[in-house]
């Protein structure tokens, strides 16, 4: 009986890491660590999806902040099969759906050379802020106003 | 009023001496876990008492309970149209919440109770005396393994009432309200995590499980030996068990999940 | 060194208290090897804190407990565990551990502190229980046993070990006259063949006169009495007199304390 409770205990607890959890969606292998900088990184959180082509190819498994160039520094792990991106590869920080949460989604490059572990993404594009793009939207409206008077 | 002082100082004193009391106890409880490699006949038992025993009310307290979940998260998700995240809503408050903290609450009254009333009655009947004359320390033969044994057990069952409670929701969403299939496991795995999720739930537990049983058992051995005595110390063990075990899970959600 | 002479268990000056009440204030008790001590007093003079404080579960405010010529307050806990196997003690309610057997219950010390083969464990056990009468109930569960059989029960585990004494605390409390005799039996056979020290705290005279080869008389914390039985029941102290016959009045009043009757009835 106490086998057998210590046994349903334990298939419980292994039902939930391995059929409820996302260690199921986790690849085995390790990841290796890619930085890319940007100037805004919205609401992006350690642990946030980092796709390419709408797959997923690894997570944010970082983010700090450089208070000499006041950008953020974000440390993605990227799965180990995937060793072939190129080291032109664009960077853009998405959003999943209107409101949803924040990834980053990977743009390849033409590039022959392949992103490396600690190696850096230069060319990124910041998180689009709502605030800014209404800013800008109405700014620009007002412009045209005053410009066709 | 300063008799008023001096009556506040008294209680302050009593309730630190209460606490040390539990801490010494606790200590000699821990001291006799090495004895008991010997003797894993003890454990057994008790896993048996407290585990088992425990196992048919948190079944069916966790399939209840993902059910009523999956009915009323159901109902405020389709009002945005978001049915498919019934299964992470489920999921989530369970590991993290209900699975440990109602797992508590029913062990402090099922398995907690009772370890309170049988350590009471042992002390009453004599029997803690009786073990300690014939040069037995009845802490270490009679408390640490119901220790070990709740400590143990409450992960156990905290994993098997979240389990049951998912299974219950799955059944209660995609069986009865027609979410589909695959968004409901597909959506739950990519919002839970196996670090922030699961195992902070199984800490919770452990927490939880270590601060039930030693309340439980402190309460059977500091209680007053008569039948009164030890029905007032089951009745306490109840009551600060669940203040214990919401106050610490306030303090550990805070702590796993606010930073 | 302790002779053989020498008093088993030296109590001096023993002075216990429970908060602000004094249960022991200045008792001196000699517990004599080899004989049957009886220590008697009115319920509530603290007979079973004296075989607490014997058996070191209690520490006294001042005096001391000396057993076998070790101040028992003084020795180390595992000392004092070392000594305890060479005590038995008898409770009240015979203490059995309710979950397991009568069998088991009498072979727990012996698993506890002899490294024996099973075996021999076995035939310890089945001797306890047959000098006790009680071979034939080595697998009932101690509910299944009336009080006086788990005082047998009790007693059989006490032997186990075969200690250099045991303590009875109210062995002949609440039995049927059959029981009574029974374990009145038990005791003085036991004593007599093993030669062990016995000490019996209880408030019944007769059964206790019967078999005690020495008696000490406590009230409100100290000594009151003592002498051989004989001595005791003809003795003509006022005190010993009430207790030993059980008067209803003496020096121990029939009234709590209180005001006169006619000024408590007629209300001024």
């Amino acid at each position: 009986m106490v086998g057998a409770f210590i046994a349903a205990g334990l298939v419980a607890l292994f039902f939930l890491s391995m059929k409820v959890s996302n260690l199921s969606t986790m690849s085995g292998g390790e990841g290796y660590p890619v930085d890319a900088r940007f100037d805004n990184i919205g609401s992006l959180k350690v642990r946030s999806p980092v796709t390419m082509a709408g797959v997923r190819v690894g997570r944010v498994s970082d983010i700090g902040f450089d208070s000499e160039t006041y950008e953020a520094v974000v440390t993605m792990s990227i799965d180990s099969r995937y060793d072939t991106i190129p080291d032109d590869t664009f960077a853009k920080i998405l959003t999943a759906g209107l409101l949803g949460e924040q990834y980053i989604g990977l743009d390849p490059g033409g590039s022959e050379q392949y992103l490396k572990t600690g190696d850096q993404i230069q060319l990124t594009q910041s998180a689009l802020v709502l605030e800014e793009i209404i800013g800008q939207f109405l700014f620009s409206k007002a412009e045209e106003g005053s410009n066709s008077e | 009023m300063l008799e008023q002082l001096a009556r506040l100082g008294r209680v302050g004193i009593a309730i630190l001496a209460h606490i040390g009391r539990g801490n010494i106890l606790l200590f000699h409880i821990l001291g006799g876990i090495t004895d008991l490699a010997t003797r894993p006949g003890l454990l057994i038992r008790q896993l048996y008492s407290v585990g088992v025993l425990s196992m048919l009310i948190i079944s069916v307290s966790g399939t209840f309970v993902g059910m009523v979940l999956a009915l009323q998260g159901h109902y405020t998700l389709s009002q945005f149209g978001a049915e498919q995240s019934l299964g992470v809503m489920v999921a989530a408050s369970l590991v993290r919440e209900l699975g440990p903290v109602v797992t508590a609450l029913l062990f402090a009254g099922r398995a907690g109770s009772a370890l309170t009333a049988e350590i009471g009655l042992m002390k009453a009947t004599e029997q803690l005396s009786g073990l300690e004359m014939m040069a037995v320390d009845p802490i270490k033969r009679i408390l640490t393994p119901r220790f070990l044994a709740g400590f143990i057990s409450m992960p156990l069952l905290a994993g098997m009432f979240s389990a049951l409670g998912i299974l219950g929701g799955y059944f209660v969403g995609v069986g009865l309200l027609g979410v589909d299939d695959g968004a409901f496991w597909s959506q739950m795995q990519a919002k839970i995590d196996l670090h922030e999720d699961i195992y902070n739930g199984v800490i919770k537990s452990f927490v939880f499980g270590w601060v039930c049983t030693w309340i439980a058992l402190f309460q059977g051995y500091e209680a007053v030996p008569t039948s009164e005595g030890v029905s007032r110390a089951t009745t306490r063990t109840v009551v600060h068990s669940s203040l214990a075990v919401l106050g610490m899970d306030f303090i550990l959600t805070a702590l796993m999940f606010g930073g | 060194m302790t002779s053989d002479t020498d008093p088993l268990v030296k109590i001096r000056g023993l002075r216990f208290f429970r908060g602000e009440r004094a249960i022991f204030d200045g008792v001196d008790i000699d517990i004599p090897r080899g004989k049957i001590t009886a220590i008697m007093g009115p319920s509530g003079s603290g007979k079973t804190t004296l075989l607490k404080l014997i058996g070191g579960q209690l520490r006294p405010q001042a005096g001391s407990v000396e057993v076998d010529g070790q101040n028992i307050h003084r020795l180390s806990r595992r000392a004092l565990y070392r000594l305890r196997i060479r005590m038995g003690m008898l409770f009240q309610s015979g203490a059995l551990l309710t979950d397991i057997s009568v069998f088991d219950n009498v072979a727990y010390p012996l698993r506890e502190h002899a490294p024996l083969p099973s075996s021999m464990i076995r035939k310890l056990v089945l001797l306890k229980l047959e000098s006790v009468g009680l071979r034939g109930a080595r697998g009932l569960m101690p509910s299944e046993l009336s009080g006086g059989m788990a005082r047998r029960v009790a007693l059989a585990r006490a032997m186990a070990l075969d200690p250099m004494m045991i303590m009875y605390d109210e062995p002949f409390t609440g039995q049927d006259p059959i029981s009574l005799g029974v374990l009145v039996q038990l005791i003085r056979a036991l004593n007599d063949a093993s030669r062990i020290t016995s000490i019996i705290v209880s408030h019944d005279v007769q059964e206790t006169a019967e078999i005690a080869d020495y008696i000490y008389v406590i009230s409100n914390g100290r000594v009151i009495d003592h002498g051989s039985p004989d001595a005791m029941l003809k003795s003509n102290a006022p005190w010993t007199r009430q207790f030993m016959h059980g008067l209803a009045d003496g020096p121990v009043p029939f009234h709590y304390p209180a005001p006169g009757l006619e000024q408590d009835l007629l209300g001024t």
